[in-house]
């Protein structure tokens, strides 16, 4: 009976997590007259025209490669300069790490719109707007405080007592950092990394204000202002909604391990 | 401090680029805020105007209002939905990876294609609410995002699906830090589950919870994605919040001193709010 009641529960979850999905997946496999179909039919007829046209006719391809180089870029950048900052903080005494560490809190908490205009006429001014490192330079500025606040609860479960070994047998502190400490941190980096590319990778914000040329949209821009002048083309906007997706469904389900302990970094005792 | 001599230096490129990015716009856009500023009036210091004819603006004080009714409502159940999510698949066996990953989800997804989901669903001719409330009787299908109430839940409805998820995951790594003694000591004594629950597993993670809640409450006033795709503020700016308002004014609008006056006021809140919840929750966790 508790098993019963168990697997009841579970189905709730998937349906409730999967099932939007779902159902724009199931339009995306409509064929166009089949979409249009009043009231909507549950079962596709499993045909591709929709990829075709938003591959295609829109130009989506694109979308794809803006936001795998910006969101790429974004990464290696706000990950390294995150790295650094964060081996100092996390080997801070006790007393001065709260107060540090709640004031990137604070700063990753910013609203976007408290610094867009000024970022925009910036980025205006040095000619970036519609370019791919004019959406890096927010993005890492953004991403930043997520980083070294995430890094650095990493860096304070990691034993010191290599480094202060190394110490003693007289090796200098650049030597430390990085011969004896990055080979241990490098999996919390790389699970950092997988974050804060997908948060770059879905940000939407910047990416409108800065790419107003379609040819630099990023994906999420290109969904957003998918829509036609009249109607919307459901069907090739869910083709893209799922190729938006795809990249990162891969990742989830090679990753979750990673994902999992990267959001709860710091909310757990490690 | 045994990295004392190399600390600052390695601290420098992150300083500097929080400082350009972040710091001085944040203070640049606050000063702007005390200008005229628009391709009509031009760029002239008009002192508190802008806040004056902020605090008389109709339709910025309803959007402030429904930041708040989005934020506390959908965070409260972002939190009940994930703590339940996580309790059904806390020691589930059998599909363990393909459940977590079917989990993690909605939040891996874009907001921006979480919204493009929910618009579908709710769509007034093709949606699957209409035909799973209405089947084949379309004159009975309504239009969900025209009208100010059920648009506004269906803004929360997208909201609470993709953030649940978020909130599971933290509750789950918290459940899986609650040791089985404890709950089988509290079964053997004859506490029933939710008794259990209550006593013996909430308060085990609740520090995980409130820093869940804490990241929940600052993501949530800071709402922009859904509404754009979803509504555009519409019907009659009722679903338009605080975000999407300084957007218009400032960049559709051009009205650059006005805007930054609103953008001022956005991060006087969200910055008020994370102040209290950290000084009242957030110590503990960022102490450990």
């Amino acid at each position: 009976m508790r098993g019963l009641g168990k697997g009841v529960a579970v189905l709730a979850v998937l349906l409730f997590c999967l099932g939007p999905a779902l159902w724009i997946l199931v339009t995306s496999l409509k064929s166009p007259g089949l979409v249009d179909d009043r009231p909507p039919s549950l079962l596709p007829d499993l045909q591709l025209d929709s990829y075709r046209i938003a591959l295609a006719r829109r130009g989506f391809l694109r979308s794809i490669g803006n936001s795998l180089v910006v969101a790429g870029a974004a990464t290696v950048l706000t990950v390294a300069m995150a790295s650094l900052a964060a081996y100092p903080l996390s080997r801070m005494r006790r007393g001065w790490r709260g107060p540090v560490l709640g004031l990137v809190l604070a700063a990753s908490m910013f609203p976007q719109i408290s610094i867009a205009g000024a970022v925009y006429r910036m980025l205006m001014g040095m000619g970036l707007l519609n370019t791919h490192i004019g959406l890096v330079l927010p993005y890492t500025g953004l991403m930043l405080p997520l980083a070294i606040w995430m890094l650095t609860s990493f860096f304070s479960r990691l034993p010191r007592e290599l480094e202060e070994a190394a110490m003693v047998d007289g090796c200098g502190p650049w030597t430390i950092v990085w011969r004896i400490f990055a080979p241990v941190a490098a999996p919390a980096v790389f699970t950092t990394a997988i974050l804060v590319f997908i948060y770059s990778w879905n940000e939407f914000f910047f990416a409108l204000l800065v790419m107003t040329d379609p040819v630099m949209q990023t994906v999420p821009v290109a969904i957003a202002k998918f829509p036609g002048q009249y109607r919307v083309p459901w069907g090739e906007l869910s083709a893209a909604a799922i190729l938006a997706v795809l990249p990162l469904t891969v990742m989830v389900l090679l990753l979750q391990r990673r994902i999992v302990s990267g959001l709860t970094a710091g909310t757990t005792k490690g | 401090m045994r990295a004392g001599r190399i600390g600052l230096p390695m601290m420098l490129p992150a300083l500097v680029f929080l400082c350009g990015f972040l710091v001085y716009p944040v203070l640049s856009t606050a000063i702007n805020s005390l200008y005229h500023d628009s391709p009509v009036t031009g760029r002239e210091y008009c002192g508190l105007d802008n806040y004056g004819r902020l605090l008389q603006d109709e339709q910025a004080l309803r959007t402030v209002e429904f930041t708040f009714i989005f934020a506390l409502s959908s965070v409260a159940l972002e939190m009940v939905a994930g703590v339940l999510i996580a309790l059904a698949i806390n020691r589930v066996i059998t599909g363990k990876g393909f459940i977590r990953a079917a989990v993690i989800l909605p939040w891996a997804v874009p907001t921006v294609v979480a919204a493009v989901m929910w618009k579908y669903v709710f769509n007034d001719q093709y949606g699957i609410l209409n035909y799973a409330l209405f089947g084949d009787s379309l004159e009975m299908y309504r239009a969900w995002l025209a009208r100010p109430v059920t648009a506004r839940l269906a803004i929360i409805a997208a909201d609470v699906w993709k953030a649940s998820s978020f909130v599971a995951l933290i509750a789950l790594a918290g459940l899986q830090s609650v040791p089985r003694e404890l709950l089988e000591a509290a079964r053997i004594d004859g506490a029933k589950a939710v008794k259990r629950f209550f006593f013996v597993t909430l308060p085990l993670i609740r520090p995980a919870l409130l820093v869940a809640l804490l990241f929940r409450v600052m993501d949530a006033f800071r709402v922009f994605d859904l509404v754009y795709v979803m509504t555009q503020g519409a019907p009659a700016e009722k679903t338009s919040v605080m975000q999407y308002f300084g957007y218009l004014k400032m960049f559709p609008e051009q009205q650059y001193g006005y805007g930054s006056a609103v953008s001022v006021l956005v991060f006087l809140v969200i910055a008020l709010l994370s102040v209290a919840l950290v000084r009242t929750m957030g110590r503990r966790a960022v102490a450990k």
